[in-house]
């Protein structure tokens, strides 16, 4: 089978990108992934999104993310509900050590025209009344942060891309991408075999695996990060809550239910989606500390997903000089769903030879040949 | 009987019409219904609903039950309060 492009990966990114090339024109473009609808990390991520980060780059793209998500529903013409809400999340600084570089976070995000501010413990207990106001030293918030389903957001992407043309498949496996003369010829899948000189890798946690595929060496890998979500209630909390130095998201989403995560520092480098006890324990201590009242509601289910971890914990999109025609969208390190807008956006730009958006140099894969430790994203649970 | 009123998912609220749209749209698997309609997703975690869309997904492609897979079982078996898990005692 010809295709113009092969997007490997539905998930959101996928689904963002295939959707913003087909709007900007391009035709044959195929989307593969090997599981079912959002098996990957788009359908376990704890549906949160946020322009409340640490590095510049992560603030422009969430930041664009959340512009559009505010009109997606009508841009994209889906028929059902988002379940977008934008009720802020509350960061909570649990020492003056952490409240003082939250102070720089803000002075960056501000100036890049992030609505977040600093807010005093007594200000922050206005916001969730039912905090432990002896877990935490200060907060910042912001209002335009917030959730939304990515199963619907992903799903309006899609439906979107499928009217303009774009077709896809699922439980279709990639196994082999042909190159000859560093040029790619055609891709091989458990099902079929695609001749064209045009592949994006949006493969999530398996980024790294399709790249060796190529041969493009990627510096990324996947670990699993784990997520509770309890019984559903009427509402409480109007802000996600979330702490790095505690180690902790939480939030009621519109369904009633709490969402909730932590990761652990020793977690393995592999594809493992698993449930474990150790989460379970961690985590029901965590939210108990910093909200005490969280602790009467029942546990109805966990789950893992994986994130895709970049060297400094930002994304890897765009081209790469060791291959032509291959492009990335990958390493979002627990991020991808936030910033699919954008990601959607850039890579369409980056595979029609458009003017960028915005400056990609600092989100190229080249940057790693110089890293430079000093700008990892901190801002991460 | 109206497929609106045969209640598939009582965790969720999800009826027989809901289910029967979603496979005609193409999400033929157990995970994608869960995805889009929540089923399986509540208290008793598709112990109800869990073989009922196994039997419509069978039916809808003409495949014996057998074949059609179930959602993956997550824990918990039940619902736990998070405050019993993390070892507060109680006052009373």
């Amino acid at each position: 089978m010809k295709t113009n492009i092969l997007i490997i990966g539905a998930g959101i990114s996928g689904v963002s990108i295939a959707y913003n090339l087909a709007k900007k024109g391009m035709t044959g473009i195929h989307v593969v992934d090997q599981g079912y609808f959002t098996n990957g990390a788009t359908g376990r991520c704890g549906a949160g999104v946020r322009t409340q980060w640490a590095t510049e780059m992560n603030c422009i793209l969430a930041l664009k993310s959340i512009e559009f998500f505010e009109n997606a529903k009508q841009i994209l013409e889906y028929p059902h509900d988002l379940e977008f809400k934008q009720e802020g999340y509350l960061i909570l600084a649990t020492s003056e050590q952490e409240h003082l570089q939250f102070s720089n976070n803000v002075k960056l995000q501000n100036s890049l025209g992030i609505p977040s501010r600093q807010l005093t413990k007594a200000e922050a207990l206005k916001i969730v009344p039912h905090l432990n106001p002896e877990a935490f030293y200060s907060a910042t918030f912001c209002q335009k942060d917030g959730h939304l389903n990515p199963f619907k957001m992903t799903e309006a992407y899609f439906l979107a891309a499928k009217k303009l043309g774009v077709t896809f498949s699922f439980f279709e496996k990639v196994t082999n991408i042909i190159t000859k003369n560093n040029q790619i010829q055609s891709v091989i899948t458990d099902k079929n075999t695609y001749e064209t000189h045009q592949v994006v890798n949006a493969a999530g946690g398996y980024s790294r695996e399709i790249g060796l595929l190529a041969g493009v060496d990627i510096p990324v890998y996947a670990e699993n990060h784990e997520i509770l979500a309890t019984e559903p209630v009427e509402k409480i909390q109007g802000p996600m809550v979330m702490s790095f130095s505690k180690n902790i998201y939480c939030q009621q989403v519109p369904h009633g239910a709490f969402l909730m995560g932590r990761s652990d520092p020793n977690v393995e480098k592999n594809h493992s989606t698993e449930s474990t006890w150790q989460f379970l324990d961690q985590m029901a201590k965590t939210v108990v500390d910093i909200m005490p009242l969280i602790g009467e509601l029942r546990v109805v289910r966990q789950w893992g997903g994986s994130y895709n971890m970049s060297p400094d914990r930002q994304p890897i999109l765009g081209a790469t000089k060791d291959l032509p025609g291959f492009y990335m969208a990958c390493g979002f390190s627990g991020h991808g769903f936030m910033f699919a807008p954008m990601t959607g956006i850039l890579l369409a730009e980056v595979i029609l030879n458009e003017t960028p958006s915005i400056d990609m140099v600092p989100l190229s894969i080249d940057r790693f040949q110089t890293f430079n430790h000093e700008n990892v994203e901190k801002s991460v649970v | 009987m109206n497929k609106k009123d045969i209640i598939i998912c009582r965790c969720e609220d999800v009826n027989l019409e809901q289910i029967h749209n979603l496979l005609e749209q193409g999400y033929t698997t157990f995970e994608d219904l869960k995805r889009l309609l929540r089923v399986g997703m509540g208290p008793c975690q598709a112990n109800t609903c869990g073989h009922l869309i196994q039997r419509e997904i069978a039916t809808f492609l003409g495949k014996p039950v057998h074949e059609i897979p179930v959602h993956k079982v997550r824990p918990l078996v039940m619902g736990v309060e998070l405050k019993r898990i993390a070892g507060v005692k109680d006052e009373d």
